[in-house]
Order: structure tokens, then sequence, then C-alpha cells
């Protein structure tokens, strides 16, 4: 493999240098100019973070192919920086199997634009009465260490409880999807004021908090590792850093879209505001930005859901629920945090790159950009300007609800494991 | 001046629902008096979309419409391709081209007629018919018009004018609706229900709240009895329909407690026996069969303000217009 440079680079914004990259490595980080590689690529002024690491996408591969493939959702991860996905189960065959896990693992490979992590369910079928094969699955050729039936909760404490302890022998982690199914049946949206005036069936706050509230207590019973995925309410906020300040083995995500939008959007009745969990209340995207910034909440995870048009060109009651995120991740993270300087790079490195590869268990990725580290780089010019335009995404679909927004900054330029993946904004 | 489509009776201004209210009256005197037909939606195609069965609602458009000559097409879900899952979207692009100048639409899913309004698959105006549990409008305008006939000695002022609405706030598109609009129009309103059957945030409405039906009967001029639906009973809503009835259903003896001159309402069908007894059903302070018949009026007035423009002088261009029909 040709050696590669990446010159008048800033490492989170700091100092800018020579980042000399052979083979899959950083070999050396030289002054301004006197890098010498195969191929010197400009990153004069840009800002560069170790390649993201997405804990939560849907590349609904295999059986929802007309929504998303392993390829495009590769390339949409890729032009959005990331080095890094861990593949939601809730596919069809679900991921409950290692013959499943493998295969994704295995087309994630072919594909080669980022490490494909396939996350395991917890349950057969994500069916919530029996545990799948999560041995099998950690053993696999795809090393799963994340374990969700993300999309439904694992809601029988007792399942939680064995799920918990048994991912325990191969360092695994329980990623739970909070939701109370008894509180949420037929939930459309945010249970509030909003929700009482549109008619829509609520989706409440205490349905998440109550989730979380047992399992963290379950997790500390039990000395496991939980995660939370989406954290959505303010309420969510109390009960993880209450749990975290007790010293409880808890780590939290958020995604881009709880960060930036509010529920008062449902009132268009336009589904692609659709999403579980749903977009809730100004003060709770407040109370979220706040646990990003004190660290109660570990790591930004996208929960990109890609769906055929079909699915959300329809009344809202009818459509599917999620959201694209992996292309506008960065920029909305960007936009919430950096532009006004509530976080600075190292910040967003962690949580967008570090902490999601230590939570995953993930080897090779998350690593400093320094001398001897795997070359996972996100190259990041954070004086474009990048407008929202669904028909260039690279995903197969085009559910992001940030059609026509002006994002900060845009990615530039990506390498992963020392191979330019994304060159000047576009696959290379 | 209302605009393109009816969608919500909360974006009605006052101006508005007198506007509709009052050319309902008008078309009421024409069409009562001796002409009942008018040419004004003459070459004008009407659709009635109903993807729920509501054959009272469905009718009193349908008459409203050919009382305008309009050219009505009923499009149901039952014996037509919606049966078979066609979507919404195409379901409106069939209607689009085939030229249909207003769908009015019931549809089980709160917003629908929001969507057929705003996607961009149609031009034509979107009349709301009853969405979900979300609103009801042309119900609320014939319970304002119900009501204008009755309180007041028949002002059309509703000032100050109390209504009890009572039932299942939580489901009822009628509620919210009747709300929306009797509120704007000056009117106080008081909703009574259990607790369960309250709307989350209901707090914020511009509307009183109680949970005791005797509490507030004494003081109103009006109350409305909702429609409770069987599978209430099974969401653990109320335990059941005779404890339901006791509390919250109005019989003689609560209708005793009402002040003299006060009316009783009910949006249809009624459950006799549950919300309402058959005697206060059938007395004559329930003005039920009438609503049905001020709904033709209130839905003629609709399709007129949205399809037919407004005239310099309503009143002048109703008697003109009945005279060549």
């Amino acid at each position: 493999m040709a050696s590669v440079v990446l010159r008048a680079a800033s490492p989170y914004g700091e100092d800018s240098c020579d980042i000399v990259v052979d083979g899959d490595r950083i070999v050396s980080v030289d002054p301004v100019g006197t890098g010498v590689g195969d191929l010197v690529i400009d990153a004069d002024g840009c800002v560069v973070l170790p390649g993201l690491v997405d804990l939560h996408t849907h590349l609904r591969e295999p059986g929802r192919e007309q929504a998303e493939t392993i390829d495009s959702g590769s390339r949409a991860a890729a032009l959005g920086g990331y080095t890094c996905v861990h593949a939601m189960a809730n596919t069809s065959p679900v991921a409950d199997t290692a013959g499943v896990v493998e295969q994704v693992w295995r087309r994630g490979t072919e594909c080669g634009l980022v490490d494909v992590r396939p996350v395991g369910a917890v349950t057969v079928g994500l069916a919530g009465n029996e545990l799948a094969e999560l041995g099998a699955m950690a053993r696999s050729s795809a090393a799963v260490r994340v374990f969700s039936d993300d999309g439904l909760c694992v809601h029988d404490p007792l399942l939680m409880r064995r799920a918990l302890e048994y991912v325990k022998a191969f360092d695994g982690v329980v990623a739970q999807h909070a939701q109370d199914p008894r509180l949420t049946e037929g939930a459309q949206m945010n249970e509030s004021e909003l929700s009482g005036r549109l008619g829509l069936a609520g989706w409440p706050a205490v349905a998440e908090e109550s989730i979380i509230a047992r399992d963290v207590l379950l997790a500390a019973h039990v000395g496991s590792k939980l995660h939370v995925c989406h954290v959505s309410t303010a309420g969510s906020v109390e009960v993880i850093r209450w749990a975290k300040s007790r010293g409880m083995p808890v780590t939290a995500e958020v995604t881009p879209h709880h960060l930036l939008l509010t529920e008062d959007l449902v009132a268009t009745f336009d589904p692609i505001y659709k999403v579980n969990p749903p977009l809730r209340s100004a003060e709770d995207v407040h109370a979220l930005r706040e646990a990003v910034q004190d660290g109660t909440i570990d790591i930004i995870a996208t929960d990109h859901a890609p769906h055929p048009r079909e699915d959300k060109d329809c009344e809202w009651a009818a459509a599917a629920m999620g959201m694209l995120g992996l292309e506008t991740a960065l920029g909305i993270v960007a936009d919430v945090f950096v532009v006004n300087r509530d976080l600075g790079w190292r910040a967003v490195a962690d949580l967008m790159s570090v902490a999601p590869a230590r939570i995953g268990g993930v080897q090779d990725q998350g690593q400093p950009i320094v001398e001897g580290s795997v070359a996972n780089l996100t190259v990041w010019d954070p004086t474009a300007r990048t407008v929202v335009t669904p028909d260039h995404l690279a995903s197969r679909s085009r559910n992001t609800p940030y059609a026509g927004l002006t994002l900060p900054g845009g990615v530039r330029h990506v390498l992963f494991r020392g191979r330019p993946t994304v060159l000047d904004g576009e696959i290379a | 001046m209302i605009g393109q489509h009816l969608l919500s009776a909360a974006d009605l201004s006052r101006t508005d629902a007198v506007q509709i209210l009052d050319t309902a009256a008008e078309l009421a005197s024409v069409t009562d008096r001796s002409v009942k037909k008018l040419p004004t939606l003459r070459g004008r195609t009407v659709v009635t979309l109903f993807f729920e069965d509501s054959t009272r609602t469905r009718i009193s458009f349908e008459l409203a419409a050919k009382r305008l000559s309009a050219d009505v097409i009923n499009f149901a879900a039952k014996g037509s391709s919606l049966s078979k899952g066609e979507s919404l979207k195409d379901t409106a692009l069939t209607l689009e081209a085939m030229g249909a100048d207003a769908v009015i639409i019931r549809h089980p899913a709160s917003g629908a007629p929001f969507r057929l309004a705003t996607a961009g698959w149609i031009r034509g105006s979107v009349i709301n018919a009853g969405d979900g549990t979300h609103e009801h409008p042309t119900q609320a305008l014939l319970d304002a018009y119900t009501l204008r006939r009755h309180v007041r000695s028949g002002t059309g002022d509703l000032s100050g004018v109390r209504v009890g609405i009572v039932g299942d706030i939580l489901h009822s598109r009628v509620a919210r609706s009747n709300v929306e609009l009797l509120t704007t129009l000056g009117a106080e309103v008081t909703v009574v229900a259990p607790p369960t059957l309250m709307p989350f945030g209901i707090e914020s409405w511009p509307c009183s709240i109680s949970f005791d039906i005797d509490d507030v009967l004494p003081s109103v001029d009006a109350v409305m009895m909702l429609r409770v639906q069987a599978e209430r009973m099974a969401g653990s809503y109320f335990p059941n329909e005779f404890e339901y009835s006791r509390l919250y259903g109005l019989d003689s003896r609560r209708m005793e407690l009402m002040p003299p001159e006060s009316i009783v309402l009910h949006p249809g069908p009624m459950n006799r026996g549950v919300e309402i007894s058959a005697e206060v059903a059938d007395s004559p302070r329930a003005v039920v069969v009438e609503q049905v018949r001020n709904g033709v009026h209130v839905r003629m007035a609709v399709l007129y303000l949205l399809l037919g423009g407004l005239p310099e002088s309503t009143t002048g261009e109703l008697h003109e217009e009945g005279q060549v029909g």
C-alpha cells in the first residue's frame, strides 16, 4: 500500500502538522511541509479526528435492501466521516445467529469502506422470549460484543437480567432500547400538550425512564455493563446521572436529531419527523445537550434508519419510524456544540470515536492521532458549508429531516486503515 | 375569508366562523323556502373519500354538495381499491387525475387531511370530515350553528354561553373541534370526563375541566354528550359501562339539574342507556335530529365558501342564484 501524507492537518483542531501514514498505521507526525509519502493530501486548515465510530446504525441488509444495503450504508458512513459502524440486528432474517452476523460482517469487509460490526439480537427473532445464541455470535468471526433488540425493548426483567449476566463471559454489553411496551401501545409522538391537541397517541417520557431506572439497578446488581440507546428525555438524563454518581456500570448515547429537533415539527403531520424514540420538547433537548457536555451521556450515535420513500410518503400513523443520520451527524454536532465553543474537537473525538469504540469493544478504532495508531482518520473542513440535499445522499433512502438545512463544515477526506475512502468529499 | 381548505376548527378566526354560520343560515332560508337546489357549484366535482364507515356524515356532505349542484363521487374504503391497500397518495393522485375540485376526507389517522392538503398530491380543496382523534370541524360548525338558534333567544351571539362537553374527550375529534370553535366564538366550555379520558395537557386548553357532571349541569346553557365506544372498556379507561353511565351518563334525574331553557346535543350515533338515557334522547330538550338537519346547511356553506368564491353580498347573490336555479 502506498504511503500517504495529510499535509498541514490540525489534529483535534490544534497545531498543524503533517501526518504520515504507511500501511495501516500512522508512522510519524512531522512539522508542516516535511512529511514525505507517495500520496500527499492537502488538509490545510482542516481538523483531523480519529475516524468516527457509530454504535447505532441500521444497514437493512439482509432483507430490506430497497432501503439500504451494506454497500450503500458503508458509502454513506464513509462520506459522513465514519470508519466503523455497528449494524443493528433488526434485519430479515434477524441477526440472532452466528450465520447471519458472519454474513453481515463479511459483506462489510468486502465493501471495504468502514468496519461493519454486527450487533447481535438479545432474544431469538427480537421476540423478547428467549435468549439468542449470544455466545455463538461472540465467538464467530464477526466477534460480536454489542447485543441489542433495538426497535424493541427487552422488557421482561428476568430476561434482561439473564442477558446482562450472560454477556459478561465475553465482555459484551447489552444496548437497551428503553421503551415500556404497555405504556406506548399505538404511540405516535411524544406525550405532551401537543399530542393531546393533535390527537396523536402519546409516548410518555416515563415509558423510557422507568425502563432505564430498572436496567441500571439490574446492571449494578449483577455487575454487568449496560448501554442505553438513544436517550431522549430530561428524566432519562437524571436517572443516568444518578446511576453514574453511584458508580453504576452504565453508558448512554444520544442521537443528533434528539439534540437538534423538537416535537413542534410533528404539527406538520409530515412523517419525515416520525422517529423512535419520538422528538421531544425543547426542555428535553436542552437537558440532553447539557448531559453531553457534562459527560452524563457518553456518545453520539446516529440511529441511521433508512426507509423507502413509500414508507414516509403517507399519513402519519401509517409511516415508518426513523431518519437518516450518517451523512449529517458530524455537521449537526459541529452546529450544536462546536461553532458556539460549548465543546472542543477533542470532546467531539471522544463522543463520536473514542468512547463508542471502547463501548463497542472495537480494537482498531478510536485510537489517538499519534505515531503507531491505526490510521483511521477523518479530515473535516471547518470553512465549508453543506446544504443537505436528499438526492445527493449516498444512502439508498431519502428520509432526512434536514433537507435544505445548511450545516457548518464538511467531511473532506477519510482514511480507513491507512487507505483513502473519501477524497475531496467523494468516495475515493 | 376562509382559505383553500377546511382542515381544523383551530384555523378559523371568529370572522371566518361567523361568516360560515351566517352563510349557512342564508342557505337554509333559501333551500328551506322554495328552491331546494342552487346552481353555485354546477360543473364542479366533489369527492367524498371515506376511509371509515360513517354513513350519516357522508350523506350529509353528499346532500350539501348536490344542493349546490356539484357532481358528487362517493369513494368509500369498502368496495374500492382502498381495501386492497392502495396508499392515500395513489388514491389522491387518482382523484386529482379525475379533476376533483374538492375532496371531503374521513380517515382513521389523525392528520391525514393535512397530508392530503400539503403533500402536493392534489390541487383541490380538502375538507376534513373527521381525522382519527384529532378534529371534525364541520361537526363543531353544525353544533355552533345549532347553539346559535337556541341560546340567547336565537340572537346568534355565543359570547359567554356556557357549554358542557361530557364523555371521552381523549379520543374525541368532536370535542377538540368544539373546544376550539366554541371558544373562538366566545363561549365558555367545560369538558367533563373521568381523568383517564382527558387528553394529556388539557390544562392548557382554553376550557375548564371537571370530573363531576353534577357540578357542571346546573350552570350550562347546553350540554353535549359524546359517544362512548365499547372498546374503551378493554383499555381500562373506566371499570364498565354501568359505572360510566352512573357517573357520567345523562338521565332524566340529571337533566333536572340543568336550567330550564338549556338544551342537549349529541353528535350521534347515540348509545342509549350509556351516555344518554332514552328519556333524555327523546325529550324536547334534545336537539339531536335538528343537529343533523343543520349539518347539511353548514356543509353547504363550507362548500359554497371554499369552492364558490366569496360574493360581494352573500345575501344578494344567494337570492339571485336562487331565482336562477
